[in-house]
């Protein structure tokens, strides 16, 4: 239950804070959100990795779609990534995911008692 | 708290943080770019996106209507004169912001400010701050702001441009900026002015004036006419033959002493030469008369060819006012239409590649470059130091003397041969106060004869063959530009720069400039031909190209009940009219006993061409790989005497000689003790070339366009592959009138045909929008390859409902 609350704090106020903020805002978020709903510490990693690479693998995924691919195969080929898309959403996801995770981590931490 | 891994982890996230908001090399910060809210993401534009808004913007004086096409055309229909260019910049940036920046940042020398440290990017940054870029620059904007009523264009536009800037989000940046990580700044007039020069550069900025100066240290002044002859054997003027010139209204004095002082001056140079315009910047356009034509109706052709990029150079737009309606291609960049037509008359441009840029040899007093000897004293230069801001690393100051003809371009400071206190200045017309910007306000406005010759006057750098046709039945085609008035060999070669005698004397009055007015013939051609034959009173050296003038010229001629489907035939064909004077001397001389099989075998295939350059031709590259052989063949061994920088005849001359005398002096190398025959040249050549054809046939079967592999390549280049569009499926060549390189080729297509209603074609490589995540980014290339054609619509503004209209935006002033 706290793994849903707080994955859905998550992906609904890092969703809002990039409208307005700079990317690593997402890293504010997950720290917060794992500072006010107490987890383990592996639970807290899990829930900002997963909450934020969720978020940012669909929200690239949706543009991407609505795009027809047409410029994620150029960006893909530029990075070395060959004419592959969906690696291009995967590898977005994955660092974005990674920030969340340890911001989560560090927010748990910081509230965790021995 | 748990204190290990609470400090761990907050420094993991502090890290990757870090690590993901800095450039590292040539990525980009990559949090940024990745963030699906921020990143590149925000510029995968929907393939169903709306182009329709409704938006009050402050600077507006009424109401604008745009009416945006399937083809992403923009159809503007503006209450108020002002208003059109507003709308126009506006649209401009939405479409291609990153790119007309960029443009004036290069044109500025401002590249290393943001695409980083490197020494390339330096050297050209380098460059253009001692051509007097800028300065230049300066010059034009002031003549340009002179007049009241232009100025106010030139600010809408400039507003329109900014509003746009001003409205937009980071994550709306153009991907560009977020690969290299900087944002755009306000436009200027100034910037305008810039991108002026840019062209200017493009297109009158060649010369071989270095070159020829080596040259001339070896070979003498008579065999410099024969390998940079005035005048092509072949070719076919503009000014058709026969025309009676007036008397030269400025007669230009040789200096005395000139025979030795500098056409005998041997003295060599040693200067790593700055990245020059590609030679063939050139262009096709033609008019019908009536008389030639089925419909009665002249037609006006244009096909500018420059070196082809992503995003496109042109964007297309219909611009209309209470008192204008013009359709055609514009430079993001500048306000107005540049090439097109409006609802009286059609107008289009071909490079004059008149020389207007000369170089002096000046001599400083020492180091510092505060004083110059001039007229019997050391004169005071005027010292402008240059700061090249370097992302990544300290700012660069160059100082660039300014010395009475213009800056100097090197010294010791910037090239290494220049070794003491020696230095060249460089002359160059484009350095003027002049307004081209200006005159499409009026030409685009123009209805007659009389008011289009008005609008020209004005241009004076970059020199165009100005073509003209009207409804009324007129054709008309005005080489224009300010060009000075030389005494014959004035700055083929450095001058001496100690004195005012061999500076410029004066420019040939603009009546006395070629033109073509309602010829007999009742068609006029250009192809950046010389414009005139040997009765032209001026000396006017320039890189004119022959080949693809005479093979216009030839089919026009035939021409009786012509058609628009003709006319894009004749911009499409491929006939290669000097290959067709080349392969029978190949054949002739060639002693097909000492070739293999394969060599015979290409000898053959040789014999059977058409001589078109057709995508799919073999002929053609086996001719265009024996001509470089032929080359080295021929020049290698005199001009291996000749220092750096220096230049090889064009194959032009070089078959035009061969032609005429099969005996030349230059076709025996020079370093061997026999004498060798064309016979035995030619025969080594096809050797050579058969040896390499061997080699590339397994890899492309020697199909031309593999061959060739034309690539349009995004404006950062190779840096950027995956922008590019590479390995085009198309024919043509730089002889033929679809003259496709592998860089370069005909940026836009039009048609136009002077009947009511008016009816026109046109097309460019590329797309409406700048975003290469847009499906308008690069949608009309094949069909450009393809030799298809788009209907150019001038829209009314009772067509609001056409089904054509996909989109439609207001602009009106915000209260």
């Amino acid at each position: 239950m706290r793994f849903l609350v707080s994955f859905l704090l998550i992906v609904l106020f890092a969703f809002i804070a990039g409208c307005y903020l700079p990317w690593w805002s997402l890293a504010i978020v997950c720290f917060a959100v794992a500072l006010g709903v107490p987890q383990g510490l592996g639970r807290s990693f899990a829930t900002g990795f997963l909450a934020i690479f969720l978020l940012w693998a669909a929200l690239a995924l949706w543009w991407d779609i609505g795009n027809g691919h047409v410029l994620s195969r150029k960006i893909a080929a530029l990075f070395g990534l060959g004419a592959a898309p969906v690696l291009l959403a995967f590898v977005a996801a994955l660092v974005g995911g990674l920030v969340g995770g340890f911001a989560a981590l560090s927010g748990a931490s910081l509230r965790a008692n021995r | 708290m748990r204190i290990v891994p609470f400090v761990l982890s907050t420094l993991v996230t502090g890290a990757l943080v870090y690590a993901l908001s800095v450039r590292i090399g040539p990525a980009p910060a990559l949090g940024a770019f990745l963030s699906p809210q921020q990143g590149c993401w925000q510029n995968a534009e929907p393939l169903n996106e709306s182009h329709s808004a409704d938006l009050k913007l402050p600077g507006l004086k009424g109401k604008t209507t745009v009416h945006i096409d399937e083809r992403l055309v923009p159809h503007v229909f503006s209450d108020n004169e002002q208003d059109v260019y507003y709308v126009q910049g506006y649209l401009h940036a939405k479409y291609r912001l990153w790119q007309m920046e960029f443009q004036t940042l290069f044109g500025a020398g401002r590249i290393s400010e943001v695409l980083g440290k490197d020494e390339r990017f330096l050297r050209v940054d380098r460059e253009q701050r001692r051509m007097g870029m800028v300065y230049a620059a300066e010059n034009t904007l002031k003549t340009m702001e002179s007049d009241p009523v232009q100025k106010a264009y030139f600010d809408a536009y400039t507003a329109g441009v900014n509003a746009y800037i001003s409205n937009l989000p980071a994550s709306q940046l153009p991907l560009e900026y977020k690969l290299l990580g900087y944002k755009p700044e306000p436009w200027t007039n100034l910037k305008t002015a810039i991108f002026i020069k840019v062209m200017s550069k493009d297109l009158a900025g060649y010369e071989r004036d270095l070159e020829f100066t080596n040259q001339k240290s070896v070979f003498s002044l008579a065999d410099m006419q024969t390998l940079f002859p005035e005048i092509n054997d072949s070719s076919v003027a503009i000014v058709p033959a026969g025309t009676p010139f007036a008397a030269a209204g400025i007669v230009p004095v040789k200096p005395a002493g000139a025979d030795s002082a500098y056409f005998g001056n041997d003295t060599t140079l040693r200067v790593q030469e700055v990245d020059k315009p590609v030679r063939e910047n050139g262009s096709n356009n033609w008019a019908l008369a009536g008389s030639r034509t089925a419909s009665g109706a002249p037609i006006l052709c244009n096909d500018p060819h420059l070196t082809l990029s992503l995003p496109a150079i042109w964007f297309e737009m219909q611009l209309s006012t209470p008192t204008m309606n013009v359709y055609g291609a514009t430079f993001p960049g500048a306000p107005s239409v540049i090439i097109g037509f409006n609802e009286h008359i059609a107008f289009g441009f071909t490079n004059a590649m008149r020389d207007v840029k000369d170089y002096y040899s000046v001599r400083f007093k020492d180091a510092s470059k505060k004083e110059y000897w001039y007229n019997g004293k050391w004169e005071p230069t005027t010292i402008k130091v240059e700061a090249i801001r370097v992302k990544g690393g300290d700012t660069f100051y160059d100082s660039v003397a300014y010395t009475s003809f213009g800056p100097v371009m090197y010294d010791a400071g910037f090239t290494k041969g220049n070794s003491g206190t020696g230095a060249i200045a460089v002359r160059w017309a484009a350095h003027e106060g002049s307004n081209e910007a200006g005159i499409f306000f009026r030409l685009d406005r123009a209805k007659s004869y009389d008011e289009y010759l008005a609008a020209i006057k004005d241009l004076h750098t970059p020199g165009q063959n100005m073509l003209f046709a009207a409804k009324t039945g007129e054709i008309a085609l005005w080489q224009q530009g300010k060009f000075p008035a030389r005494w014959e060999g004035q700055g083929s070669y450095v001058m001496p720069g100690a004195d005012s005698s061999y500076a410029w004397q004066g420019f040939i009055p603009q009546e006395e400039n070629p033109h073509v007015v309602n010829p007999p013939e009742g068609f006029i051609q250009s192809a950046n031909q010389r414009p005139v034959d040997a009765s032209y009173p001026y000396f006017i050296p320039g890189n004119y190209i022959t080949s693809r003038g005479r093979t216009i010229h030839k089919a026009l001629s035939g021409m009786q009940r012509a058609t628009p489907q003709q006319m894009m035939a004749l911009q499409n064909n491929t006939y290669n009219s000097l290959a067709a004077d080349a392969v029978p001397l190949m054949l002739r001389y060639v002693d097909a006993s000492q070739l293999d099989a394969a060599g015979q075998k290409y000898l053959s295939e040789l014999q059977q061409w058409n001589f078109h350059a057709d995508a799919g031709s073999r002929a053609m590259t086996i001719y265009a790989t024996v001509m470089d052989s032929l080359e080295s063949v021929i020049w290698q061994d005199e001009f291996a005497r000749v220092p750096e920088p220096k230049v090889l005849p064009d194959e032009e001359t070089m078959i035009a000689l061969l032609l005429r005398d099969s005996a030349s002096r230059f076709i025996d190398d020079i370093r061997t003790p026999e004498t060798e025959t064309l016979g035995i040249q030619l025969t080594k050549a096809f050797t050579l070339a058969a040896a390499d054809l061997q080699k590339e046939e397994a890899s492309n079967g020697l199909i031309w366009y593999k061959h060739k592999n034309t690539t349009i390549y995004h404006l950062l280049r190779e840096s950027v592959p995956a922008l590019a569009h590479a390995g085009i499926l198309v024919g043509g060549w730089r002889h033929t009138p679809n003259a496709i390189t592998q860089k370069h080729g005909p940026s836009w297509r039009m048609i136009v045909e002077l009947s009511t209603p008016t009816v026109a074609y046109g097309i460019y490589p590329g797309g409406q929008s700048g975003n290469p995540g847009s499906r308008f980014y690069d949608n009309f290339t094949n069909d450009w390859a393809a030799g298809k054609y788009y209907t150019l619509w001038l829209m009314r503004p009772d067509e609001a409902r056409d089904r054509r209209v996909r989109w439609t935006m207001t602009f009106n002033p915000a209260s």
